[in-house]
């Protein structure tokens, strides 16, 4: 699987997500600087998270009118596997690629601590190596990771399946106090209605490796390189 | 020409939540609700129906999120 990892001003995920990609495929990713206007050929395209051009007016903004983002809206319509992770997760909704947005977290704190997530739709070629309803341990870092769609965007990510990971608690149970940041019935991540563009607030490329004690991540870039395969 | 940009009714708007909370902690007691948005000033050099269209093209391809925020393009013509 060749991946591509977009990185931005402001980017501090690429190189994790990159050691998690080469440890799982064996293959080292293509680093791809915002200025390009042509993603390399490849199989996979990841936009990290960070805090891109400074969150400046709203996270994602800027960097979703970076030059490389006419090519990456172009492939990814055109069923190109692309994940947004975080930072990146905003950077899809502001490009237009995922429904809803992210508003600031409604504890107005920065949150940086492993939550756990529940497998909502484990038919995603990035989740199918998870049980459906599967409990996994995901580190979370951020400060606008409330996801916020209005009504008929929310029925229609519903209706088609469309969301993948929501936030809960040890048990699994999604209620108001397994919810870190007001979410939208505890949403953590997101799959376009074509099912190529994936878009968490969760870091998997931060529960890839043994120092950090976290591994369920791994599964996510297994299913995703396993099906590229 | 300025850009005022408010989140939407109805959307979350912690800031606002955040100066009502210090403001009532200072004393002030006698206002209903705090609302934080931001202006963008914008210097352009059009006649002011196609300043107002440049304007509107930047607001809907950046400079506004709508599903979170309403915005309201005001002239200022002291400048």
């Amino acid at each position: 699987m060749k991946a591509s990892i977009i990185v931005f001003p402001g980017s501090n995920c690429d190189r994790d997500i990159a050691v998690s990609i080469k440890k799982i495929t064996n293959l080292e990713p293509i680093m791809v600087w915002h200025k390009e206007t042509v993603v390399p050929e490849s199989d996979l395209i990841v936009i990290p998270g960070g805090f891109t051009f400074g969150d400046y007016l709203r996270c994602g903004s800027i960097a979703a009118n970076s030059p490389i983002m006419t090519d990456i809206i172009k492939k990814a319509m055109k069923g190109l596997p692309t994940l947004g992770i975080c930072n990146g997760f905003q950077i899809l909704t502001e490009s237009g690629l995922l429904p809803g947005t992210l508003i600031r977290n409604d504890c107005l704190n920065f949150l940086c601590k492993t939550v756990s997530i529940r497998v909502e739709n484990n038919q995603t070629n990035f989740s199918n190596k998870y049980k459906q309803k599967e409990i996994i341990d995901i580190p979370i870092a951020h400060n606008e990771g409330n996801f916020f769609a209005n009504e008929n965007t929310l029925k229609k990510i519903k209706d088609s399946n469309q969301i993948v990971f929501k936030y809960c608690d040890k048990n699994g149970e999604i209620n108001e106090n397994s919810n870190p940041n007001g979410s939208i019935e505890n949403i953590a991540g997101i799959i376009n209605e074509k099912g190529n563009v994936l878009g968490m607030m969760p870091h998997p490329e931060r529960a890839t490796c043994e120092i950090t004690k976290l591994k369920d991540g791994e599964n996510l870039f297994k299913s995703i390189s396993e099906f590229l395969l | 020409m300025n850009v005022k940009i408010m989140p939407k009714n109805g959307v979350l708007d912690p800031q606002g939540k955040a100066i009502e909370n210090s403001l009532n902690q200072l004393g002030f007691d006698n206002f209903s609700e705090i609302r934080q948005g931001k202006i963008i000033e914008i210097d352009i050099d059009e006649n002011e129906e196609k300043a107002l269209n440049i304007v509107e093209e930047m607001c809907k391809k950046l400079l506004v999120n709508l599903i979170i925020e309403d915005y309201e393009i005001i002239f200022d013509r002291e400048k």
